[in-house]
C-alpha cells in the first residue's frame, strides 16, 4: 500500500471538495505541511478529469496546464482547450462586462458597488462549459491581467528534482 | 566637534557595521555572509531555547506594557508591538501585535545610524529616541515608535523598539487616518528620530511639548510610558540573557537567527509555491467631492496599483509596483517604510508564521518602488497621513499572487484571494456640552477596523469580523469600551449587514453595521475613510466576487429628540439601501452618497451617522456553491433573498410559521440552468470585447481621472506603459488628451 506524508489522498480529496470539518481543516492549516501534497493533488485531479492528457500543473479550479502532442496548453476540465500556456487564457474566454449600475445591481444592492465609470467587473467564462473562471476589476480601458505564468521546468527540475512529465529523463 | 569613541563591535562605528553588513549581503546573498549555522548545528537545543527566551521576553513585555496604556486601541486590543534589533537595525526577535511595524522600526534605526547620530547626537546607555516620521521608517504619523539602545560594557549590542497607534496625532482635523491632508504640515506633529530622554527617563520638556501637540494628551503620555516600559523590559531581559549565555554567544546568535530566518523563508517558498511570474492589480478611486479643506488638494484621482511578483528558481522573490500612478496632493502617499512594513507583515502571515519571524524574510525579497509614484513619492512635503488607503488594497495583490502559487502547489487551504480594506474608519471628535465632563474633548477613533471579514479560501468560507492585514490577531474590542471614550456619539445599534460578503463557491467573511447619534456635544467633527468609487483590492479569485463597497449615509437636523421622547422606532441600520430605514423612521436631511472617502464635516446633537465594517472576497463560481450553504447564508443574514436569486440561482422563501428559510430545489435547478444560459447571451467573444474597449480608448470616452491615471502610469513605468500601448496597438507617443491641458 502506498505511503503518504501526514495525510492520505482521501483526506486531501475531502478537503478539496469542502467536506472537511473545521476542526480537521484547522489542523491542516496550522500544522507542518505534507511534503507530498503536490503529488497527491495531481493524482486526484488526473483521476477526476475525463480526458487523457497528462496534467503538468493545476492552474485554477477548472483549468490545468497539460501536455498535448508535445505542446503545453491550458485545458478546462470540461475539455475546452485555451492554447499555449504562455498566452493569457483570458483572451480565449467569453467576456461579460458589468459596466452599468443596472448590471452591478444584480450582484450588489445599490450604493454597495463600484461606480462603473471608475471600475467595471469583467466576467470571464469558459467557452466550453460557461463556468465563471474569473471576475476582474478594472477601469474601462485597462488590459486584462495575465495572472500567472509558471516556470514549469524550473519547478520540476530545480524544486522537485525530476524532469517535467512531458520531458524524458536525461 | 569632539570625536566620540565608536560604540559598535570591535572598535567599529555603527555606520561601519551597517556598511559591512550590506556589503557582505551583497557579495554572498547571505545575512552577514554567514555560511554555516554553527550555533544551530552544534547545539540545536541551546539555540532554540535562546530564541524562545528572547521571544518570550518580547511577548511578556507586550502583555505587560499594554496595561500601562490608557488608550483602548492599545490597552483593549493590543495595537502595539516590540522587537529586538541588531546594532545595524535588523529585527532578530519580535513580539506579537501590530507587527506591520517591526520592519518600519528597522528603517528608523538605520536612519539614526546613517545620519551619524553616533557622533553628532550621541547614543548613550539609557537614551530614548522617538520617531513617527514616514520618511525615516514609519507608516504614518499616528504610529509612534520608541527606540532604545542596549549596551553591554562599552558596546552597543542591540536596540529595542516599541510602537503604538495613537488616537489622535494633532493633525489638521481630529483622527488617526485623515482623508483631507495635502501636505506634510497637515499630518500632525512629527518626531524625526528625536532624542527625548536619557538615563531611562523621558525629559519633562519633551512631555510638555508632546501633550500640547495632540488632542488627547492623557492617551499620548500613557502610550509613551507603555512603549518605554516594554522596551526597558526587553532590554533588561536581553542583558540577563547575555549574563547567562555570554556576550559572544549573544552576538553570534542574533545574526545567525536572521540568516536562519532567511533560509527558512526560502525553504518555505520552495515548499509552498511554484516558480514563475505572478501579477494582480488593484485600483483606488478617491473622493470626487469638489469641496476640500485645502484648495490645492487633488479632488478626483484614480490610483493604479499593479503588482508583479517573480518567484525565482533559487526561492527568492522579486516584487515590483511598475506601472503605478503618480503621487498626489492627497493623504494616501506611501513612503518606503509603509511599503516595506506592508510587505513584511504579509510574508510573516502566509509564508513564515511557523518559523523564525524576523528580517530574514525581508532580505529574501528584491523590491521595485518606481520613483514619483504613490509608493515612492520622493517629495518629502506631500502628505503621508493615510497611506493605508492605498497600501492595503495594493498588497491584496501580493496575497493573490501567493495564492495562485499555493493553489498550483496543492495547498488550497492556504489560498487567500485578498482581504478587506480595514474600513469603515469613522473618525473625528467633539466636546461635551453639559454634565460633569462639560468642555472636555472626546475622540471618535473606534478600532473596530481591526475586525474585518476574512476572505474565502479554495476549500472553505471566510470568517466574519476577525481580520486586519496589519495585525494578524484581529481583535475589534468591546463596543462598550469604545463608547466610554467616544462619549459624545453613543451607539444606537449594531447588527449584521447583509450582502457585503464577496460571493463565490466559498463566500468571503461578512460584517456588521452601526448607527450612532451625536449627543450632549458641541463642535463635532466627523468623517470616514473607506472605499466607494472602486472596490477595495483585487477582488475575488477563480470566479469569486469582491466584497461590497462602502457608502456615506448620515442624517442631519433630525427629529431624533422627539423620537426618543416619544419612544418611537428609529433606524437600526441600513439593511436595504434602496428602501432605507433612515428615510422610513426619521425626518431630517438624509445624505446618501455612493462614495466611502469623506471630507470632514461638522455635526450637531441628534444627527445620525451610519458605518459598516467590510466583508471579504469570495472564491470560485457562485453557481457551484452548495444550495444548503446558501440557505444557511439566508438564515445567518449574510445575503438576502433577491441577491441569492440573482447570483447563486437559489429560489427560497421565508416561512413565517416555521420561522425558517425554505428552498425550492426544483426551481433552483432551473434557475441555475437559466443563469448559465444567460452567461452566453450576455457575453461576447474576447475579440468583440477588445474592439469595444479599444474604441473607448481611441475615442477618449473615459472619465478624466481614469485617463490621467493611465497617462501617469505610462509616463512613470518602465514596463507597464509599453505593455499597455502594445496590447491596444497604440503608437509609442500615445497619451490621453486631458481637459486640464
Amino acid at each position: 500500500m502506498k505511503k503518504y506524508d501526514k495525510y492520505d489522498v482521501e483526506t486531501i480529496e475531502r478537503m478539496i471538495d469542502g467536506k472537511l470539518p473545521w476542526l480537521e481543516l484547522r489542523l491542516i492549516l496550522s500544522e507542518e505541511k505534507d511534503n507530498d501534497r503536490f503529488e497527491k493533488v495531481m493524482e486526484i485531479m488526473q483521476k477526476r478529469v475525463s480526458w487523457k492528457e497528462k496534467i503538468l500543473l493545476p492552474l485554477h479550479e477548472h483549468l490545468y496546464i497539460v501536455s498535448k502532442e508535445g505542446k503545453r496548453i491550458v485545458k478546462c476540465d470540461c475539455g475546452y482547450e485555451f492554447g499555449d500556456y504562455r498566452e493569457n487564457w483570458k483572451t480565449k474566454c467569453r467576456v461579460r462586462v458589468r459596466d452599468t449600475n443596472e448590471s452591478l445591481d444584480e450582484i450588489y444592492p445599490p450604493y454597495m458597488h463600484s461606480d462603473p465609470e471608475w471600475e467595471e467587473i469583467r466576467e470571464y467564462y469558459c467557452p466550453g462549459c460557461l463556468a465563471l473562471l474569473d471576475t476582474e476589476l478594472a477601469p474601462p480601458g485597462c488590459p486584462p491581467v495575465f495572472n500567472f505564468l509558471p516556470d514549469i521546468d524550473a519547478f520540476y527540475e530545480e524544486w522537485l528534482g525530476k524532469p517535467a512529465p512531458d520531458k524524458k529523463r536525461v | 566637534m569632539k570625536k566620540r569613541k565608536p560604540i559598535g563591535w570591535d572598535g567599529k562605528t555603527l555606520k561601519e557595521m551597517i556598511q559591512e553588513s550590506e556589503q557582505l549581503f551583497k557579495d554572498t546573498r547571505r545575512y552577514y555572509g554567514i555560511d554555516k549555522l554553527e550555533l544551530k548545528t552544534k547545539d540545536p537545543f541551546r539555540y532554540e531555547r535562546a530564541y524562545a527566551r528572547l521571544r518570550g521576553a518580547s511577548e511578556s513585555a507586550w502583555e505587560t506594557a499594554l496595561h500601562v496604556a490608557a488608550s483602548p486601541i492599545v490597552k483593549e486590543i493590543g495595537e502595539l508591538c516590540f522587537a529586538l534589533y541588531t546594532p545595524e537595525g535588523d529585527s532578530a526577535v519580535v513580539s506579537t501585535g501590530i507587527m506591520v511595524h517591526v520592519h518600519t522600526m528597522s528603517e528608523a534605526i538605520k536612519f539614526i545610524i546613517r545620519e551619524n547620530y553616533e557622533e553628532e547626537v550621541g547614543i548613550n546607555p539609557g537614551d530614548i529616541f522617538l520617531n513617527n516620521d514616514c520618511l525615516c521608517g514609519n507608516v504614518h504619523t499616528s504610529d509612534v515608535q520608541t527606540l532604545i539602545p542596549i549596551f553591554w560594557e562599552d558596546e552597543l549590542v542591540g536596540w529595542v523598539g516599541g510602537v503604538t497607534h495613537q488616537v489622535d496625532i494633532g493633525g489638521v482635523v481630529p483622527g488617526h487616518d485623515l482623508t483631507c491632508t495635502v501636505e506634510r504640515f497637515d499630518d500632525g506633529v512629527h518626531y524625526t528620530c528625536l532624542k527625548i530622554g536619557s538615563n531611562d527617563e523621558i525629559w519633562k520638556d519633551h512631555m510638555l511639548n508632546a501633550r500640547r501637540s495632540v488632542r488627547t494628551p492623557m492617551f499620548w503620555e500613557l502610550d509613551e510610558k507603555c512603549r518605554l516600559s516594554g522596551c526597558l523590559m526587553i532590554r533588561d531581559a536581553t542583558l540577563d540573557f547575555i549574563k547567562n549565555e555570554g556576550v559572544e554567544y549573544y552576538k553570534k546568535f542574533i545574526r545567525e537567527t536572521i540568516e536562519d530566518g532567511r533560509r527558512a523563508f526560502i525553504a518555505r517558498i520552495k515548499q509552498l509555491l511554484v516558480p514563475g511570474r505572478y501579477r494582480a492589480s488593484s485600483f483606488m478611486g478617491n473622493t470626487s467631492e469638489p469641496i476640500q479643506l485645502k484648495p490645492q488638494a487633488t479632488t478626483a484621482a484614480l490610483s493604479n496599483m499593479p503588482l508583479e511578483l517573480v518567484v525565482k528558481g533559487d526561492g527568492s522573490l522579486s516584487l515590483s509596483f511598475d506601472g503605478s500612478s503618480a503621487a498626489k496632493r492627497f493623504s494616501f502617499n506611501c513612503g518606503i517604510g509603509a511599503m516595506e512594513g506592508g510587505q513584511w507583515v504579509l510574508l510573516t502571515q502566509c509564508i513564515i508564521h511557523r518559523d523564525k519571524v524576523n528580517d530574514g524574510a525581508y532580505l529574501a525579497v528584491d523590491k521595485d518602488y518606481p520613483p514619483g509614484t504613490w509608493c515612492n513619492p520622493i517629495d518629502p512635503y506631500l502628505s503621508y497621513n493615510n497611506p493605508w488607503g492605498l497600501l492595503i488594497p495594493a498588497y491584496t495583490s501580493m496575497m493573490r499572487c501567493l495564492s495562485y502559487g499555493f493553489f498550483s502547489r496543492g495547498f488550497r487551504e492556504e489560498v487567500v484571494p485578498g482581504y478587506a480594506l480595514t474600513a469603515d474608519a469613522p473618525q473625528g471628535g467633539g466636546f461635551f456640552e453639559k454634565g460633569p465632563l462639560a468642555g472636555q474633548y472626546w475622540p471618535l477613533s473606534t478600532f473596530e477596523i481591526s475586525g474585518q471579514g476574512y476572505a474565502a479560501s479554495a476549500v472553505t468560507d471566510g470568517f466574519n469580523s476577525g481580520y486586519a492585514m496589519w495585525n494578524p490577531e484581529g481583535n475589534l474590542g468591546d463596543v462598550e469600551t469604545w463608547e466610554v471614550i467616544q462619549g459624545g456619539i453613543p451607539y444606537l445599534s449594531r447588527q449584521l449587514k447583509p450582502n457585503i460578503a464577496g460571493h463565490g463557491k466559498y463566500r468571503g467573511g461578512s460584517n456588521f453595521e452601526t448607527v450612532a447619534m451625536i449627543h450632549n456635544s458641541r463642535n463635532v467633527t466627523f468623517f470616514n475613510a473607506a472605499e466607494g468609487l472602486t472596490f477595495a483590492g483585487c477582488g475575488g479569485m477563480h470566479g469569486g466576487y469582491p466584497q461590497a463597497t462602502s457608502y456615506i449615509l448620515r442624517a442631519e437636523k433630525t427629529n431624533m429628540a422627539e423620537v426618543v421622547k416619544n419612544k418611537q422606532p428609529y433606524p437600526l441600520g441600513d439593511p436595504d439601501p434602496a428602501h432605507g430605514e433612515f428615510e422610513r423612521f426619521i425626518k431630517g436631511k438624509i445624505t446618501r452618497i455612493p462614495e466611502g472617502m469623506m471630507i470632514p464635516i461638522g455635526l450637531k446633537n441628534y444627527d445620525l451617522v451610519h458605518w459598516r465594517e467590510s466583508g471579504a472576497p469570495g472564491y470560485g463560481d457562485p453557481l457551484e456553491r452548495e444550495v444548503d450553504l446558501v440557505k444557511k447564508d439566508l438564515k445567518d443574514a449574510i445575503f438576502t433573498k433577491d441577491i441569492v436569486y440573482n447570483v447563486y440561482g437559489v429560489v427560497a422563501a421565508y416561512a413565517e410559521t416555521k420561522r425558517e428559510w425554505l428552498v425550492d430545489y426544483e426551481q433552483t435547478k432551473k434557475r441555475r440552468e437559466q443563469l448559465r444560459k444567460e452567461r452566453e447571451d450576455n457575453s461576447m467573444t474576447f475579440e468583440e470585447f477588445y474592439q469595444r474597449e479599444k474604441k473607448r480608448i481611441v475615442d477618449g470616452n473615459l472619465l478624466e481621472p481614469v485617463k490621467r491615471s493611465y497617462n501617469e502610469s505610462i509616463q512613470l513605468s518602465k514596463r507597464w506603459g509599453k505593455e499597455f500601448l502594445e496590447f491596444w496597438n497604440l503608437p509609442e507617443d500615445f497619451r490621453f488628451k486631458l481637459e486640464e491641458e
